[in-house]
């Protein structure tokens, strides 16, 4: 392409998003004037995410098209800078946007492994992979796979791999999709999922790769306005300083000091605390007790419970005042009362868990792998750097995000996209752990020691609308707020912080609606990765290579359908927990391609039986400790030397290594036309005549 | 091919030696984060300082300078694309 034309391009490109930036912050202006005019909060609701969500499936229709550059790379002139947007976007999930502070809220430091983990991956992007497989420049990652070590085996499991990790990732996100919109427009959880999916389907299933791109820069705009708005408030509001990052610090010592007194127990306010815990204390003991008899009672000591809570309600309802808190109180225990002694057992367990953490004094923020003893605290840094490792190798190992470095116009352009994608992913990132400090601080400050009769707005909104995320319950009944008796979930950080910092309904509009373009941006992405590695690798590369252009598309258009309406059907099926099913994600990419692809580049010796082995071998103990170690499959094996299955990637990385590398020395090396390849690959200038060669 | 050698030499060089500050920053301060928080950094423990601001800013600075390096060792050796 010649140079003017795409200077032209990109100066374009420039005015067109600027006009939108600036577009969508006067809709939002426009937004908070009817909202003062007192337009009620659900239409605004309705409108920004109406808005936003046709905005997208706009940019899709008019990038439509069926050229298959455009389709699978967006014609390969999408510039550094844009590329590094769209690639934030992509990278950030609704895990990121709305998760991401409340894990740093609940569990301090340890928490920043996904910090670190999600933004230091790119290092190994920079300088192990995005220039080199910019250079090979075809359109998949199981092409590089099938080019470098030749046949359609390496092919075949670099597909299988990537599906597998795709779709594990993109369950998700749709989870979050279907969530974000059911919650604030009043939808079902299940028509939320299909108005979602809908706008993510005309936007790549028109455009491809193309439309999907600019769609995410939009996003991305989108996504960081909304997070950074309301913690900047939030800081302005304790602090002062309008960069969050900056003046956390200051707020962090206070929290800190905070943390010293409630654990006091010789301070008044310490000593509250501990009679809670004291209380929950003695629950937890309660809880062992029951759940001890019910190991040797069994079903008849079950039986025996409940026949005590139907008298308990029974002498309640014949008492001349029914006392009608206490009557619902008992018949709701007996409506809940565990069917049998397997969710008993589950059911007891958890809530003597959830009495545990209650009753133990605060865990210090700042603090690293704080535990009770050496051996906590050994193991907690252990799991803390496995899980580290896992998810920046998993970062260089995702398909979706190393396939948009095959949309950069050079070698030189891409390895300047990584720099900008990090540059936009630490922006978020950078700001997370601030926002949990800053949201800390309010509870810690404002929220404990206040009085039950004038609990703050946010408390009271949020508790009404979902008992698992915020639920304050007076434990010891004396009518002031403990901090044992506040129950936070995860998600609540995020998504109450307009509230907190006191901004209109206007904003926690846009923070839903930021929420919702993490969650279709990444998925738009995946769904992508998916039919393409069907359509192009199995179909196309494997089925039949004569294939005309016009049937590929075709064949590809239809596959995302399938693959789209198949993970809605799962994903309504609401399988587990969706932070363990990101990490799996992360794990497996990790085992699976991480080997075959740095040693491709790096090591010309590793030939097809290498990465046959390679990545069978690593994928295949990755998966295995998962099987046996996951309580969700039921096999409850011990952990190898203490490792969480989250990380199950850091058994499966050095397998997949030692796999590459043995395998390919046992056998010859590679062919001549395999070393030049390779050669190709490395040097910027290199041409390869008889290899398929660049658009 | 000696120019290709020794350009791929450079680029190897220079690769190991960012992985190597990439590790320290990561790997080396986390493990020893019990022992470095009691340091303090801008007004945060320096632990914490690290994992949640500090080793995002040396991420990002390396990534920056490996394009930059890239770009001149590039034009240095004409290995640009489309040159040759």
């Amino acid at each position: 392409m010649a140079a003017p034309v795409q200077s032209q391009f990109v100066s374009q490109l420039k005015r067109y998003y600027a006009l939108y930036t600036g577009g969508f912050i006067g809709f939002v202006v426009m937004l908070a004037i009817l909202e003062q005019m007192g337009v009620p909060n659900k239409i605004l609701g309705y409108i920004f995410l109406g808005v936003t969500v046709s905005l997208y499936a706009g940019i899709g229709i008019l990038s439509r098209t069926s050229d298959v550059a455009e389709y699978y790379v967006a014609g390969r002139r999408v510039p550094a800078f844009f590329n590094g947007m769209a690639t934030g976007a992509d990278w950030m999930s609704a895990a990121s946007f709305i998760g991401l502070a409340g894990t740093l809220y609940l569990s301090g430091y340890d928490g920043l492994a996904f910090v670190m983990g999600w933004t230091g991956g790119y290092c190994l992007v920079a300088l192990l992979l995005a220039p080199y497989l910019r250079k090979f420049g075809q359109y998949t990652i199981p092409d590089f796979l099938g080019a470098r070590y030749g046949g359609s085996v390496p092919r075949s499991i670099g597909v299988f791999a990537a599906i597998l990790c795709s779709f594990t990732y993109v369950i998700a996100q749709i989870y979050g999709v279907g969530l974000i919109v059911s919650r604030f427009t009043g939808l079902d959880f299940g028509v939320g999922v299909f108005v979602g999916l809908g706008s993510i389907l005309v936007c790549s299933f028109l455009g491809g790769m193309r439309a999907v791109t600019w769609t995410q820069v939009a996003q991305y705009v989108i996504l960081i306005v909304a997070y950074l708005i309301p913690v900047i408030w939030l800081s302005v509001k304790h602090t002062g300083n309008p960069v969050p990052q900056v003046a956390y610090g200051y707020v962090l010592q206070q929290v800190t000091a905070r943390e010293n007194v409630l654990n006091d127990s010789a301070t008044p306010e310490g000593a509250r605390e501990a009679e809670v815990r004291s209380i929950f204390k003695q629950k937890q003991e309660q809880g062992e007790a029951k759940l001890k008899a019910l190991e040797t009672g069994g079903a008849s000591y079950l039986a025996a419970e409940k026949a005590k809570l139907i008298q308990t309600a029974n002498m309640l309802k014949a008492k001349h005042d029914v006392d009608p808190n206490a009557l619902a109180t008992a018949e709701n225990a007996l409506a809940e009362f565990p069917k049998d002694v397997a969710s008993a057992r589950t059911a007891w367990r958890a809530a003597v868990e959830a009495d545990k953490a209650k009753a133990a004094p605060i865990t210090a923020h700042a603090e690293p792998f704080a535990g009770q003893d050496e051996a906590t605290r050994d193991k907690k840094r252990k799991n803390f750097l496995a899980l580290v490792l896992c998810l920046m190798v998993g970062t260089a190992a995702l398909p979706h995000i190393l396939m948009r470095f095959y949309t950069t116009p050079s070698v030189k352009e891409a390895r300047m996209s990584v720099f900008w994608s990090l540059v936009f992913i630490t922006l978020l990132y950078i700001t997370a752990p601030a926002l949990a400090v800053l949201a800390k601080y309010d509870v810690y400050t404002l929220l404990v020691g206040s009085s039950f009769s004038e609990l703050p707005s946010w408390v009271s909104a949020w508790a009404a609308v979902d008992k698992t995320l915020m639920s304050v319950t007076d434990i010891n009944k004396d009518g002031i707020v403990q901090l044992a008796e506040i129950t936070i979930g995860g998600d609540l950080i995020m998504l109450a912080t307009p509230e907190i910092a006191g901004l209109p309904y206007v904003v926690t509009a846009l923070v839903a609606a930021g929420g919702l373009a993490a969650a279709l941006s990444t998925a738009d992405g995946l769904m992508l990765t998916i039919a393409n590695s069907l359509s192009h690798d199995v179909y196309y590369k494997m089925i039949d290579p004569r294939a005309a252009t016009r049937r590929r598309l075709i064949i590809s258009k239809a596959l995302l359908l399938v693959v789209a309406v198949f993970a809605a059907y799962i994903t309504s099926l609401k399988p587990g927990d969706i932070l363990f099913l990101v990490g799996a994600a992360f794990s497996l990419a990790a085992s699976a391609f991480f080997p075959a692809l740095a040693l491709g580049v790096f090591w010309k010796r590793a030939n097809k039986m290498g990465a046959i082995v390679g990545m069978v071998s690593g994928l295949g103990t990755c998966m295995v400790y998962m099987y046996i170690t996951y309580p969700f499959f039921g096999v409850n094996a011990p952990l190898w030397w203490d490792i969480n299955p989250i990380s199950a990637g850091i058994f499966g990385m050095p397998v997949g290594f030692v796999g590459v590398i043995v395998g390919s020395l046992l056998t010859a090396a590679p062919s001549k036309e395999i070393q030049a390849m390779v050669d190709h690959v490395r040097y910027p200038s290199m041409r390869l005549d008889n290899f398929g060669g660049k658009n | 091919m000696e120019k290709h050698k020794q350009y791929w030499r450079k680029n190897l060089r220079m690769t190991g030696a960012l992985l190597a500050i990439w590790f320290i920053a990561t790997f080396v301060v986390g493990w020893f984060a019990r022992d470095l928080q009691f340091f303090s950094l801008l007004g945060f423990p320096f632990s914490f300082y690290m994992a949640a601001q500090g080793a995002l800013v040396i991420y990002v600075v390396l990534v920056g300078y490996y394009a930059y390096r890239m770009d001149k060792l590039d034009r240095e050796y004409g290995m640009q694309e489309g040159e040759q």
